[in-house]
C-alpha cells in the first residue's frame, strides 16, 4: 500500500515537475538550512541577533577574518602596513572585488562601512575612540590613522562575532546606525534573493559567479571561501521537532542547533550526521544589578559567587557531559587568553558555609533577591531554578520570577529596585566567539551606568586593566592583563561564568564540508 | 435587505473602535519593549534607548495612539519593527497561506461533519451514532498539535506519504500545495468537525420529531428527500451559527497549526509578532481577523434567508 502510494504519489509529483521544471531541476545543487530562530531583520550593524550575522556572512565579506586558531588573517585585504610607531595602519584591497550589482569595492566603501559599524559595536567603538582619522588614499588602499597605537586592530576587524564588521557599499553604509537599511547588496560568496525570499517562509541566496574567492584553503572564516552549491534556502520552522521529522524524512538539509533533548532520535538515524562546528561553543552567564540592593554590595555579590557551580548548571541545562564543559576561564578555555587563575574556590565548587559567612560580614538583611527566569529560551530556562536552590543553600532569601525572554530583556533595562520593576540577578548566555578578550566580551565593561552592559558595574580599575589590554600590542603582556582582568573581575564579583556548552549542528549525510567556526557558514559545503 | 446590512456594516465601526483601542492599549500596557528586543543581547541601554527613539516609542502612548488610527484610516497599517516591509505587505505576503488552510478546513469539515451528523441524528442510539458522538468528544478533548504530531509521525515519518512540513504556494505548483494542505487541514478540522457534527445531529433530531416531517413521510417520500429536503435544511440554521462561531476557533487554531507545520500564514505571523513586540504588525493583524469574523458572520446571518423563507431582514 505504501509503495502504491508512494507511485502515485510520484506520478503526481511528475505532472507536476513538468509545470515547474527550473526550480525542481535546481534543487539537487540547494542547500536547505534552518537556523536557530527566524531571520527578520537583515541589517547586520542594526541588530546582533546570531541569525541576522548569519545571513551577513552569506552576502558580505569582510577585511579580515579569524581563522581556525582564531587568528587574524586578511581576507577583502591583500596586503597592509603599520607604520614604525603603530599609528598608521595602510591596507590594500584584493584585485578584482565586486559588489553584487557590478560596482567595483572601493576604499571609501571600506571606510564608510567601518564608521556606520563603529557607532554601534562594542569592540568598534573602543576602536574608534583610538581612530583620529580615515583616509582613502587611492580606489583599493585606505588608511586608518590612530591617535596612539592599539593592540587590537586587527583582532577588531576579524571580528567574527555579533557585530561583524561587514563591507557595504558607501550608499548602504551611510544609512544611520539606529535605523534599518533596506538594500541587501554584499560582494560576498551568495547574492541575497530579495524578491524570491519571504520572511516567515524561506531567505534564497544564489551563488555569487562574479566571487574571487582567496587561494588560500578555508580556516575558520578566513580562505577561500567557495560557494559549492548554487542555491541557499534558509528555511523558517519554528518547531525544533519538525526540524528534526523534516532532516529525517530529508526536506532540508541542515538544523544548525537542534535542541539536546533530540540528539538521541538524530543519532540513531545512519542518513544524519551530527557536526561539532563550533568547537568554542557557548557560555553561561550570571548577572547581578550593581545599581541596587543587595548586590550592589561587592561581598554579597562574592557570597552568591561562591554559592554557586559550573557542572550544576551544567548538568540541570545540557545535562549530556559530552556536550558541556566546566572552566574557570572567563575567555574561554582553549583559547589564547584562556587561564583558570582565580578559579580555584570560585564557581567550580560551591562553598555554602564561606557564602553564609560573607553575608552575615556584608550585613545581609534577608531581603529576597529578585532573580528573573525566561521561560522561552529553552537553554536558559533552568538557570534560575539552579541559582535558586544554590544561592538559597548559601544563606540568600531568592524571589524567583517567570517571564518570558522578551520581558526579560525588556525590565534588564530597568535600573529601579526591584520592587519599583527592576531585578537582582538574571542568566544569559553568549557564543564563546564573543566573549574571547577583555574588549570584545561586554560583561566585563565596568564604567557604570555609562555604558556597561546590564547590570552597570563601576570599577575604574577594571577599565584601566582593559584599557592597557587595548593599548598592548605584545601578545604576552596582552595575555597577561587578560588574565588580571579575569582576577579582577572575580575579587569584585562582577559577574559569574557559569560553565560553557556545545550545540552539534545535523546535517544528511550526502551533505559535506560544514567548516569548523565560531559561525555556521555555508561556504565550501557540498551536497551529493 | 439592503437596510439591514448597511446597519450591520455601521455597526462594525464601534466594534473595531473597541478593538483598535483594547489591542492598542493592551500591547502599551504589556511588559516587553520592541526595541530592547531589536538592539539584541549586546547592546547597552544607550543603544536601546537610542532605537526607541527612532521608532517613535518615547512618545506619549496617546499620540502613538492618535497617529496609528490617523494613518489606519487612510489605509496605511504602518511599517513593522522588524521586517523592513510595510504590515500591508506582510500581511498580504502571508494571506494566501492561512486562507488556503481556512478554505480547505472548512470543505473538510462540513463534508465529514454534516452527513455524518445528519446519519447520527437519523439512527439515533445505533453504533453509528455512538462513534460519531465518541468521536466528537474526542475530537473536541484533543488538542490540535497532539493531532497535529500524530498525523505527521503516520503519514510523513512512518508512512512517507505526505512532507512533514512547508508550504508551496498555489499558483506555483498544484499538487505540491495540495500535498501540503492535508495534514495541516486534517489538523485543524478535527475539532471543526466534532463541533459541528454534534450540532448537526442534534439540530435534525430536533426537525425529524416535527409535525411536517412526519407529513412528509405520510406522503411517501424517500428518506433521502426527507433528510435533504426537509430535516437538514430546517436544521440549516443552527448549524451555519455555528459554522459562524467556529472561525473564531479557525482562527485560534491557524496559530498552532501552522507553527506546527511550518506554514508561513498570518497565525504564524502574530506568534512571530507577539514574541517579538511587533506593535504595528500585532495591531493589524488582530484588526484584521476581528473584520474577518463580523463579516463572516454577517454573510452568516445573510445566508439564513435562503435556508429558512421565515427570516426576513
Amino acid at each position: 500500500m505504501k509503495h502504491i502510494m508512494r507511485r502515485t504519489l510520484g506520478a503526481m509529483a511528475a505532472g507536476a515537475v513538468l509545470a515547474a521544471a527550473g526550480p525542481v531541476l535546481a534543487q539537487s545543487k540547494t542547500l536547505k538550512v534552518v537556523q536557530h530562530g527566524n531571520l527578520t531583520i537583515l541589517d547586520p550593524v542594526w541588530t546582533t541577533a546570531y541569525v541576522t550575522r548569519n545571513h551577513g556572512y552569506l552576502i558580505y565579506d569582510t577585511l579580515f577574518a579569524a581563522d581556525g586558531d582564531y587568528v587574524a588573517k586578511p581576507q577583502m585585504v591583500d596586503k597592509y602596513t603599520v607604520s614604525p610607531d603603530k599609528t598608521v595602519w595602510t591596507f590594500t584591497l584584493r584585485d578584482g572585488l565586486e559588489w553584487h550589482d557590478g560596482k567595483p569595492v572601493t576604499s571609501e566603501d571600506c571606510i564608510a562601512s567601518l564608521q556606520r559599524w563603529g557607532k554601534r559595536d562594542a569592540m568598534g567603538t573602543k576602536l574608534m575612540d583610538f581612530v583620529k582619522e580615515f583616509k582613502a588614499v587611492d580606489g583599493k588602499t585606505f588608511q586608518m590613522i590612530l591617535k596612539e597605537p592599539y593592540g587590537l586592530v586587527l583582532d577588531t576587524l576579524a571580528k567574527p562575532s555579533s557585530h561583524v564588521p561587514f563591507m557595504m557599499p558607501k550608499a548602504v553604509a551611510e544609512t544611520d546606525a539606529f535605523k534599518q537599511f533596506g538594500v541587501y547588496t554584499g560582494s560576498g560568496p551568495f547574492i541575497y534573493q530579495a524578491t524570491e525570499s519571504k520572511p516567515g517562509e524561506r531567505h534564497v541566496y544564489l551563488k555569487n559567479p562574479k566571487y574571487k574567492p582567496r587561494a588560500e584553503a578555508p580556516s575558520g572564516l578566513a580562505g577561500g571561501k567557495v560557494a559549492k552549491v548554487d542555491r541557499v534556502e534558509i528555511i523558517e520552522m519554528p518547531d525544533p521537532q519538525q526540524q528534526v521529522n523534516a532532516l529525517i524524512t530529508g526536506e532540508i538539509d541542515i538544523i544548525e542547533a537542534p535542541p539536546h533533548d533530540l540528539l538521541p532520535v538524530l543519532k540513531k538515524d545512519k542518513n544524519i550526521a551530527l557536526d561539532d562546528w563550533n568547537p568554542l561553543g557557548h557560555v553561561f552567564v550570571i548577572r547581578f544589578n550593581h545599581l541596587v540592593k543587595p548586590f550592589d554590595n561587592a561581598k554579597i555579590r562574592l557570597a552568591a559567587l561562591y554559592a554557586i557551580n559550573q557542572e550544576d548548571y551544567l548538568k540541570a541545562t545540557v545535562g549530556d557531559p559530552a556536550y558541556y564543559k566546566v572552566c574557570g576561564a572567563a575567555f574561554i578555555c582553549g583559547t589564547p587568553n584562556a587561564s583558570t587563575k582565580g578559579t580555584e574556590e570560585l564557581l567550580i565548587k560551591s562553598n555554602f558555609e564561606k557564602s553564609k559567612a560573607l553575608l552575615k560580614e556584608a550585613g545581609y538583611d534577608g531581603t529576597p533577591v529578585v532573580l528573573m527566569q525566561s521561560t522561552t529560551l529553552p537553554i536558559l530556562t533552568n538557570t534560575a531554578p539552579v541559582t535558586k536552590a544554590l544561592l538559597e543553600k548559601g544563606g540568600f532569601k531568592v524571589d524567583m520570577q517567570s517571564m518570558d525572554w522578551q520581558t526579560l530583556v525588556t525590565r534588564r533595562t530597568k535600573k529601579d529596585a526591584p520592587s519599583a520593576g527592576g531585578w537582582n540577578v538574571f542568566h544569559t548566555y553568549s557564543v564563546s566567539a564573543d566573549a574571547l578578550n577583555p574588549i570584545s566580551n561586554s560583561y566585563f565593561v565596568a564604567n557604570g551606568e555609562k555604558s556597561s552592559w546590564f547590570g552597570w558595574p563601576n570599577d575604574p580599575e577594571m577599565e584601566k586593566l582593559r584599557d592597557a589590554y587595548a593599548k598592548e600590542t605584545d601578545p604576552a603582556k596582552a595575555k597577561a592583563l587578560a588574565e588580571a582582568v579575569q582576577l579582577r573581575a572575580l575579587e569584585t564579583a562582577q559577574f559569574g561564568w557559569i560553565g560553557q556548552w556545545y550545540g552539534p549542528g545535523a546535517r544528511r549525510t550526502n551533505v559535506t564540508g560544514w567548516l569548523k567556526a565560531p559561525v555556521p557558514v555555508f561556504w565550501n559545503i557540498e551536497k551529493k | 435587505m439592503i437596510d439591514f446590512i448597511v446597519r450591520r456594516l455601521i455597526a462594525i465601526i464601534p466594534v473595531l473602535t473597541v478593538v483598535a483601542v483594547l489591542v492598542f492599549l493592551m500591547l502599551r500596557l504589556t511588559p516587553g519593549d520592541p526595541a530592547a528586543v531589536i538592539a539584541g543581547d549586546n547592546a547597552t541601554s544607550d543603544q536601546i534607548a537610542d532605537i526607541r527613539t527612532k521608532l517613535g516609542l518615547n512618545e506619549p502612548i496617546w499620540t502613538q495612539f492618535v497617529i496609528w488610527i490617523g494613518n489606519m484610516l487612510q489605509g496605511n497599517f504602518g511599517e513593522s519593527f522588524f521586517f523592513k516591509k510595510t504590515v500591508g505587505e506582510l500581511i498580504a505576503q502571508r494571506i494566501e497561506p492561512t486562507l488556503a488552510l481556512a478554505v480547505c478546513t472548512l470543505i473538510f469539515a462540513v463534508s465529514i461533519s454534516v452527513p455524518i451528523g445528519v446519519l447520527a441524528a437519523y439512527r439515533q442510539g445505533s453504533v453509528l451514532d455512538r462513534v460519531v458522538m465518541g468521536f466528537s468528544v474526542v475530537g473536541f478533548s484533543v488538542p490540535g498539535f497532539v493531532i497535529g504530531y500524530c498525523l505527521i509521525y503516520v503519514f510523513a515519518i512512518e508512512l512517507g506519504w505526505l512532507p512533514v512540513q512547508g508550504y508551496i504556494r498555489i499558483g506555483v505548483n498544484f499538487w505540491g500545495f495540495l500535498e501540503r494542505m492535508i495534514l495541516p487541514s486534517l489538523t485543524l478540522s478535527v475539532g471543526f468537525i466534532a463541533l459541528i457534527s454534534r450540532i448537526t445531529r442534534a439540530s435534525v433530531l430536533e426537525v425529524l420529531n416535527e409535525d411536517y416531517i412526519r407529513t412528509a413521510r405520510a406522503k411517501g417520500l424517500s428518506n433521502r428527500v426527507v433528510l435533504m429536503r426537509h430535516a437538514l435544511r430546517n436544521a440549516a440554521v443552527p448549524i451555519l451559527t455555528v459554522i459562524g462561531l467556529g472561525i473564531a476557533i479557525l482562527i485560534g487554531g491557524a496559530v498552532v497549526t501552522e507553527s506546527v507545520f511550518g506554514l508561513p500564514g498570518l497565525g504564524r505571523l502574530t506568534v512571530e509578532a507577539v514574541l517579538s513586540r511587533d506593535f504595528p504588525t500585532i495591531q493589524a493583524v488582530i484588526l484584521m481577523f476581528s473584520v474577518v469574523y463580523v463579516v463572516v458572520n454577517l454573510l452568516i446571518d445573510i445566508s439564513y434567508t435562503l435556508f429558512d423563507p421565515r427570516i426576513r431582514y
